[in-house]
This record gives structure tokens, C-alpha cells and sequence, in this order.
């Protein structure tokens, strides 16, 4: 399919709204996101609620996990799990999503209930501010579409 | 033409896609990309990824659970 025809359907898309900041479910994202943008299609994270905080300044690394969190101790297994068999750090997988053209866009409403400010976000990051309207014209046209 | 060597032995998934990825996305039309890896599953997504990119597989080889050596025509 020529770039041009893509982007009219946008079929080749996928959106996901990563609504939780749990370590876990931020690896599911970004997985998912990467692989997509790996087989050649176009992706976009919709950071909104929990998932916000993660792109505060200092936050990618912070979440707990969803499940066997035991405060915190789960999820320090977990890390060293997961650094025993090789996985990719978040920063990495954030920085490849952005050096593989991938889109984030930063939830406004949560940034007004949460009061995080614009200065508290890393601003290099994202490619947009918006709400749900940004979000439907995203995903509209996409052929995956994830709430994690 | 350039032959660009990725290697990915002891990278856990996402990675191997996401380096061949980006490999393919610096080399010219017509550069040869070679991944070299262990991780089972990309062996046969990798190939799956050239397909859905429209790109030429050139060559697919190593033993089951094993290390593989994938070459793709960009």
C-alpha cells in the first residue's frame, strides 16, 4: 500500500490508551506499541489517568505492579526477573518507540485533575496535548485498538 | 551497497524486531540486513515483519532453539 492510500484509511494504525501506570501494564504498551511500529505500521499512545504519571519527569520506572505488588517487593522480583532473562529497560523501549516515528499524546483533562503541569512532563516526548476528540481521531481509523 | 550487521544474540522481545526494525530504516534501497539472535520467536517474526514491510528475504538459517542468522534486501 503507497504511503498516501495509508493514510487516508489509516487502517495500518494502532492506538492505545494506557490508562494505567502499573510497571506491568506499561510493558504490555510499550511491547505492543514497538512491535507494531517493527512490522511496519503507524502507532500512537494516548497517555491519560494513571498512565500520565509515567511521563512525569523521573516516573517511566515508578509504577507498582497490578497484581502481587506486596508493597514493592513483588515487584523488585519481578525487575530482577525480568533483567535475569535480558527484557529491555522502559526507557529503551520509550526511546526506540520515539526513533521508530511512534506518536504520544498527553491526556489535558488529566493534566488539569491531576495538576501536572506542562514542565512536569518530559516535553520532548510528546507530539500532542489533547483530549477524548484527539483521541477518537486517532483511533477512528485504526485496526487495533487498545485500553490497558 | 552496504551490508549492515545487527546483532541481537541474548535480546529478549521486543528487541530483535524493534533493532531489525531500525536497521532497516537506516539502510538504502538495495543495503543487505543481517540480524544475528537466539530469542526463538523473532526467527520466525522477524520474517513475518520483512513480508508485511514488502521487503526481499534473502536467507534464513540455524537450528531449532538455537542461534539464527537472518538476511533481508531492504
Amino acid at each position: 500500500m503507497a504511503d498516501q492510500d495509508k493514510e487516508m484509511t489509516g487502517a495500518d494504525k494502532v492506538t492505545i490508551i494506557v490508562h494505567s501506570g502499573d510497571l506491568d501494564k506499561i510493558y504490555s504498551a510499550l511491547i505492543i506499541a514497538n512491535g507494531a511500529l517493527a512490522m511496519g505500521m503507524e502507532a500512537t499512545l494516548f497517555f491519560t489517568f494513571w498512565g500520565l504519571l509515567r511521563l512525569k519527569k523521573g516516573g517511566l520506572e515508578k509504577g507498582p505492579l497490578s497484581k502481587m505488588n506486596m508493597l514493592g517487593l513483588g515487584r523488585l522480583m519481578v525487575l530482577r526477573r525480568m533483567r535475569a532473562a535480558k527484557v529491555a529497560s522502559l526507557e529503551k523501549l520509550l526511546s526506540d518507540f520515539k526513533e521508530l516515528d511512534g506518536k504520544i499524546i498527553a491526556c489535558e483533562m488529566t493534566m488539569e485533575v491531576m495538576g501536572i503541569r506542562k514542565e512536569d512532563l518530559r516535553a520532548d516526548l510528546i507530539d500532542e496535548y489533547g483530549a477524548v476528540g484527539t483521541y477518537v481521531q486517532e483511533a477512528r481509523g485504526s485496526a487495533i485498538n487498545l485500553f490497558i | 551497497m552496504a551490508e549492515i550487521k545487527v546483532d541481537c544474540r541474548g535480546q529478549n522481545c521486543p528487541v530483535p524486531l524493534v533493532e531489525t526494525r531500525k536497521a532497516l530504516k537506516m539502510a538504502a534501497p538495495g543495503d543487505v540486513v543481517e540480524v544475528t539472535g537466539n530469542h526463538p520467536a523473532s526467527k520466525k517474526e522477524i520474517p513475518m515483519a520483512v513480508k508485511a514491510l514488502g521487503l526481499e528475504l534473502l536467507e534464513v538459517e540455524g537450528e531449532e532453539g538455537g542461534e539464527w542468522r537472518i538476511r533481508i534486501r531492504r
